[in-house]
């Protein structure tokens, strides 16, 4: 289902131009409005979709297999921290779900600076950052190194 | 030049580059600064972190947890689990550094908002399977971009790095990078003291199931350009197991994930009469496998053979049972949000088929084979490992060094390693940044030293294809054939047709042997000359460019190594018709290839393997 854009809904914000990870949502210059510019490059990863604030992004299943008539819908809320889809087949049936996407406010997560600097012997052990805490065991666990054998097993 | 006389060239100077902000890029980023707190760090991506690489729309499982804090598993349980898997071989050291950090790593992502269900009864974390913890993971990629953004100095989106730039006054040291801006045209100059490489794996390498308007379809990411191979391979980093392609049994055309339906549904397969099939097929393995057939859980490869198997004699195609687990409507529900979650074409396939699974048994296929590092597969860099206990034969600087002074790598980039995914890919991130941030404290003020005329001669190669094409273009009237240039997607069609035909792809039942892999090797040789002749007509289609460039030095390190190993280890990804056994006398070894830019030469070894004794 690579994507396209429907022409009364697209205002050329560009955000789908922005996220799409294959860089094939362009802005048409005669238009200002974007569309795919490479369907046959288009993993059908709804990028583009969840992004789009006009929700004027829709897939068309990849033409080589899959018969007309079918949609899966995706509606992207981050203040409610949900996606909900709504699936429709070629014959009608319709299914819906929901699901939660984030547990914590955006932009709450800490940059590493933020938490106090390590110490020397810190830097010269085997631990990562918040180790051996976010381990949640006592202690970092390592081989010692003749249990490691040439050989055949 | 004159085309683009507008053109700016931008210089960034930093302490640790990361190159590629996907899984590992991100872990890299966090963690460099975690210990670098007064390093420069910089991240440069192609297209935009928020939603880069192979987890752009998200998964539903993390696939690498030991839940040592249950005790559920330990690391050398997880170190035993890859080497059966990947029969045999794998860096035992290198996995079980991963497996012991992994779970920090899980921790965090938990804390910094990232949805992981519970089992209700016991609280702990929801497993898929022994290894497998479920998901909401639709935003696990901007959740792990956040923290990435917020530990970078900087982070330059939709920059394609082309080259890596090594040191004018020290011989095998890295000293940055270049690559241009996709939508500018610029063209930047990184410089830095130590370089992560997390540019992910490969697909369209071989040609793909779906050739038309779904050849995008593909399992891993269309955008997956083997970049984490080429750039270290092109300034001589050694690789190993490069010849360990993955082939994934998934559902039909979508490429749906089927580990959630095995593992936590409990479905099954069986053959088109409704027939249990593996044992049919278990004397047979076992004559080219020997006892690796009897293990458990059966490697991921013979169970695949079995499928190939099955399917030639007649009795294809291979089915998932759905009808009875989907009536379960707790059941269903994890079923359809398992695809939602990270391969949401496999819905929109069975939605225009009309397949419910609760009516209907879906139809599995094989895919073309990937070439990746971090799932049931090990592809990449040959690195240096953990110094408290890595054998001395693989250390020689810091962790996750590869074999080029300060060039580092993680995720995919790395070889020997399978089995890490999401979770494991961001772990050897941070693995790495800590050691590239040691390597930078111990360089100290010492600067990498650029050569102008390098990277001066390298922005002409890489601007080269858009002259090709404002030449040529003059010469035709209109339309994609030209005498004088190929488009882009002319030289992916036939670099994916050569290793298709050639080096095991869909089209031969993934079969090779030594004349095919050498005519293969001749006619990559071709389409390399043929580079030179290509013609882009906008920065897309440069970017496309050099990803073809990419993926056709990772094919020519493939077609090396799958012809240096004289043995079928991996049977069900590949298959040496003129060996077709495993052979362990000869073979229990990792394969080692050295290229060299200069002569042209690929210098072929092999390394020893090093188990941890029970
Ligand atoms: C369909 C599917 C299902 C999966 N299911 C699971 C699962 O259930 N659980 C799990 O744990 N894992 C799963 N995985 C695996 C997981 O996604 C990978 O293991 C992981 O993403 C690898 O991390 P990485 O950083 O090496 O590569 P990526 O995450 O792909 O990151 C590579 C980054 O490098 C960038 N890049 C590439 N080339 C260049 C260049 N030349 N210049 C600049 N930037 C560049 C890319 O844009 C990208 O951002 C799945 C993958 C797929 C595709
Ligand atoms: S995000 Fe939506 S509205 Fe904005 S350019 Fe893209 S399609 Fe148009
Ligand atoms: S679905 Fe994904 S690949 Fe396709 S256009 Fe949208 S963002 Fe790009």
């Amino acid at each position: 289902m690579p994507t396209f854009v429907y022409m009364t809904r697209c205002d050329g914000c560009g955000h789908c131009v922005d996220i799409c990870p294959s860089d094939i949502m362009h802005i048409d210059t005669t238009y200002r409005r974007a569309y795919n510019i490479e369907p046959n490059m288009c993993w059908e990863c709804y990028s583009c979709v969840k992004a789009c604030p006009q929700n004027a992004i829709d897939c068309r299943g990849y033409a080589d297999f899959a018969p007309l008539g079918h949609s899966v819908r995706a509606l992207r809320e981050e203040e409610k921290g949900t996606i909900s889809w709504k699936i429709k087949f070629r014959d009608g049936r319709e299914k819906d779900f929901v699901s939660p996407i984030r547990t914590t406010p955006w932009g709450s997560i800490k940059s590493p600076a933020d938490y106090a600097a390590p110490s020397q012997e810190a830097m010269e052990s085997q631990e990562l950052a918040h180790e051996p805490d976010a381990l949640h065991i006592d202690m970092l666990p390592a081989l010692t190194p003749d249990q490691l054998k040439k050989g055949v097993v | 030049m004159g085309l683009f006389s507008r053109r700016k060239t931008v210089h960034v100077d930093s302490d640790i580059l990361v190159i590629g902000g996907g899984m590992a890029g991100c872990g890299a980023t966090y963690e460099s600064r975690y210990w670098g707190r007064d390093l420069k760090i910089v991240c440069v991506e192609k297209a935009n972190i928020e939603r880069s690489g192979a987890v752009a729309q998200g998964l539903y499982a993390i696939n690498c947890y030991m839940g040592m804090q249950w005790d559920e598993n330990q690391p050398e349980d997880h170190v035993r689990y890859a080497r059966n898997d990947l029969m045999g071989l794998v860096r035992e050291d290198l996995g079980y550094d991963i497996a012991r950090h992994v779970d920090a790593t899980v921790h965090k992502f938990e804390e910094w908002g990232l949805p992981i269900m519970r089992d209700p009864e016991t609280g702990r974390y929801q497993r898929e399977g022994k290894w497998q913890i479920m998901i909401h993971g639709e935003s696990y990629k901007p959740i792990v971009a956040e923290a990435a953004r917020k530990a970078a100095t900087e982070v330059y989106n939709r920059i394609m790095v082309t080259h890596l730039l090594m040191d004018k006054t020290k011989a095998n040291r890295v000293a940055g990078a270049v690559g241009f801006n996709v939508r500018t045209g610029d063209f930047y100059v990184f410089r830095a003291k130590a370089v992560i490489v997390g540019a992910g794996g490969a697909s369209h390498i071989f040609k793909p199931r779906a050739v038309g308007e779904g050849m995008g379809r593909t399992w891993y990411a269309p955008w997956s350009s083997a970049s984490a191979y080429a750039l270290p391979i092109e300034v001589g980093a050694k690789m190993t197991q490069m010849e360990n392609r993955i082939v994934l049994t998934r559902f039909k055309d979508g490429y749906g994930p089927v580990g959630a339906y095995f593992l936590h549904l409990k479905t099954y397969t069986e053959n088109v009469n409704g027939e249990e099939y593996e044992s049919t097929w278990y004397e047979d393995t076992k004559a080219l496998v020997g006892d690796y057939i009897d293990r458990h859980p059966v490697p991921t490869c013979l169970r695949n053979h079995a499928i190939l198997k099955e399917v030639a004699a007649g009795r294809g195609p291979i089915r998932m049972v759905t009808k009875e687990a989907f009536q379960d409507p707790h059941k269903e529900t994890v079923g359809w949000e398992n695809f939602l979650g990270m391969t949401i074409g496999q819905a929109v396939v069975w939605a225009s088929q009309n397949i419910d699974p609760k009516e209907i048994n879906p139809e599995l296929t094989t895919s073309e084979p990937y070439v990746m590092g971090s799932h049931a597969t090990c592809s990449g860099a040959w690195a240096s490992g953990p110094e408290d206990y890595a054998p001395s034969e693989y250390q020689w600087g810091y962790n996750r060094m590869m074999t080029v002074d300060g060039l580092f790598g993680a995720g995919d980039t790395i070889g020997g390693t399978a089995h890490k995914f999401s979770s494991g890919s961001f772990t050897e991130g941070r693995i790495a940044a800590k050691a590239a941030v040691k390597y930078v404290n111990d360089l100290s003020s010492e600067q990498p030293q650029v050569s102008e005329a390098e990277y001066q001669n390298l922005e002409e190669i890489v601007f080269q294809p858009m002259e090709n094409y404002q030449v040529g273009r003059n010469e035709i009237v209109a339309g994609t054939v030209s005498p004088s240039y190929l488009l882009p997607i002319h030289g992916l069609q036939r670099l994916e047709k050569i290793m298709d035909e050639y080096v095991g792809g869909i089209s031969t039942n993934y079969m090779t042997n030594e004349w095919s892999l050498k005519r293969g090797l001749e006619l990559l040789g071709m389409l390399k000359e043929d580079m030179k002749n290509i013609g882009a007509e906008d920065l897309h289609q440069l970017q496309r460019t050099w990803e073809l460039d990419h993926r056709l030095t990772a094919s020519f390190s493939v077609a090396h190594h799958t012809l240096f190993r004289e043995e079928t280890r991996w049977p069900g990804y590949y298959y040496r018709g003129d060996h077709m056994k495993l052979d362990d006398d000869n073979w229990h070894c990792f394969t080692l290839s050295r290229y060299d830019r200069h002569s042209g030469d690929w210098e072929m070894e092999k390394a020893p393997v090093y188990h941890i004794v029970d």
